[in-house]
């Protein structure tokens, strides 16, 4: 599996990045080819933790499958539940509750901001900078606070169920995603004057993993990494679920297609979410948190497909159902596996920190890369 | 033009005649099916034509149906045109023996580890690949997992021993 380090033909240097790396965030393993200190070919080694979750899900049932998902991508936990419980609800042709609907994007929306929050801290710890990851956990920790709260989990949440959401809302939700809102708005100028407008921060990522619109489509790129290219691909915006299209919010695009542009994708897509938050918190309907289903849930024959725009991207869930109480097939398109594939085309030219730089600005997730 | 599932329909039934088949509208999203020898030429012409301009590759996977007898693999295309935003799926279907398709590397830069993930978990070879291998499975595999013939363990199953585990063994 590991390449020899050593020398080719031409002179140049194949060197081993990962698999444990702090730079990866993960087991990911880099095979780089180098000239001198330039990358000519950096080939990613994937399936370190691959647990073949999609022929697990062939014998757990529609109730089962959503948990497993959590185990994805462990920073997006409730929108990879949000997917499978749409995709079962869209074969059912099931009613959710108004109110099951606000908690769900309310809840979809926290935990963007906390994946956007760990991936700040994260980049620009990758960058040399330690003092932001404090930071970013600091409103991150309180976003966990609330999760625990409501949903007894700080990580793998398994809230949203077919029909809804598994319980309700703790007393104190609104009162504390209020509180946070606070909070948010009164610190996050620090986040600019820490590393947004940092000169050294700025010439190490602009101009740097530069991506054309026409490879990001090409390289099939989805998320903040599509936007930083100028590709109009929010799914919470050309193909609405739940109540995104209630409201208000915009679809941050940046044209330049470098790292920075990337970073500010992000950075602005955390108060757009602030901004979806405040309109819903005070407006959440009463009524059921939850439709009735019943206790064996079993689709009808045929094909569904349900796409939702995680902190990554588009996460497409594809079930095949041939009328059982298991899916026959299931495949779950992950944001990262292809936003991973473009690697390589990004950093070719570049030096080998770029590299670290350009490989942050993808915000990988191994386990939702290798499922 | 707004783009609709009739005018694709009739735009493939204008170019393929009887060759594409099987359409359907399952939840509004346009379905069909090709021969395998065809799914370059309606992949190209999805993706060239002026109007239907399909040129994003959502997902590239596999199915298994071991019980269709020379259509037991189905290779799974969804396809989104991002200017109109609207998506089809296009399927193609080989048999086990002989599964090879063409690739769609050429039109696609991610069906190359779409392709690969799908020959790792069902065997399907892609014609014309630049690096058809392995990509989350270790290289050393000999079978393909994603193919009905391999059940998984059984969950209940009382007569397998694994302390190791936590379960059963003499502290349980």
């Amino acid at each position: 599996m590991f390449e020899e380090v050593g020398t080719t033909t031409e002179g140049d240097l194949i060197i081993n990045l990962g698999p444990q790396h702090p730079a990866t965030h993960g087991v990911l393993h880099l095979v780089i080819t180098l000239n001198g200190e330039i990358i000519k070919k950096v080939e990613p080694h994937l399936g370190y933790i691959h647990r073949s979750i999609e022929k697990m899900t062939e014998s757990l049932s529609y109730r089962q499958f959503i948990y497993v998902t959590s185990r994805m991508d462990y920073l997006s936990a409730h929108i990879n539940n949000h997917a499978c419980a749409l995709c079962v609800e869209k074969a059912l042709q099931l009613e959710v509750p108004q109110r099951a609907q606000y908690i769900r994007v309310i809840m979809d929306e926290l935990t963007r901001i906390a994946s956007h929050e760990l991936w700040w801290g994260a980049m620009a710890m990758d960058l040399g900078a330690f003092t932001p990851f404090f930071h970013a956990f600091r409103e991150r920790e309180k976003i966990n606070e609330i999760m625990e709260e409501t949903c007894g989990a700080r990580l793998t949440m398994n809230y949203m169920v077919p029909g809804g959401v598994m319980v309700d809302l703790h007393p104190d939700f609104q009162k504390k995603v209020k509180a946070f809102i606070q909070q948010y708005k009164a610190k996050i100028h620090e986040y600019d004057e820490l590393v947004t407008g940092n000169i050294i921060f700025q010439n190490r990522m602009k101009g740097i993993g530069y991506l054309s619109a026409e490879d990001a489509i090409s390289y099939g790129c989805t998320g903040p990494v599509a936007r930083g290219s100028g590709v109009a691909s929010d799914i919470r915006k050309i193909a609405p679920y739940d109540v995104y299209d209630k409201v208000e919010f915009d679809e941050v695009l940046q044209t330049e297609g470098d790292s920075f542009a990337r970073y500010m994708i992000r950075i602005q897509e955390m108060h757009q979410s602030i901004k979806i938050i405040g309109q819903l918190i005070d407006t959440i309907p009463d009524g059921n948190f939850q439709a009735k289903t019943k206790a064996v849930i079993k689709l009808p024959k045929g094909e569904f497909y349900q796409r939702v725009e995680t902190a990554r991207g588009e996460l497409g869930v594809y079930i095949v159902s041939e009328g059982a109480a298991q899916p026959y097939r299931i495949k779950y398109r992950s944001p990262g596996f292809s936003n991973l594939s473009a690697l390589d085309h990004m950093v070719r030219g570049h030096k080998i920190g770029d590299l670290i730089a350009a490989m942050g600005t993808l915000d990988l997730v191994i386990p939702d890369i290798d499922r | 033009m707004i783009l609709t599932n009739e005018i694709i329909q009739q735009k493939l039934i204008e170019k393929f005649g009887n060759q594409v088949s099987g359409f359907d509208e399952p939840y509004g999203l346009l379905s069909f099916e090709a021969p395998k020898e065809l799914n370059l030429k309606v992949l190209q012409f999805l993706y060239d034509d002026a109007d239907l301009q399909f040129q994003f590759l959502t997902d590239l996977t596999g199915v298994h149906y071991p019980h269709q007898i020379e259509r037991e693999l189905a290779v799974v295309y969804h396809l989104h045109n991002l200017k109109q935003n609207i998506r089809l799926r296009f399927k193609i279907y080989t048999a086990i023996e002989a599964p090879e398709v063409f690739t769609a590397t050429q039109l696609f830069s991610t069906a190359n580890w779409m392709e690969r993930e799908t020959f790792d978990f069902f065997g399907i070879k892609f014609i014309g690949h630049p690096n058809l291998k392995r990509i989350l499975n270790v290289d050393e595999m000999d079978y393909f997992p994603l193919r009905k013939e391999y059940p998984l363990e059984d969950q209940t199953r009382i007569d397998k021993d694994d302390e190791m585990f936590g379960r059963g063994g003499t502290n349980s």
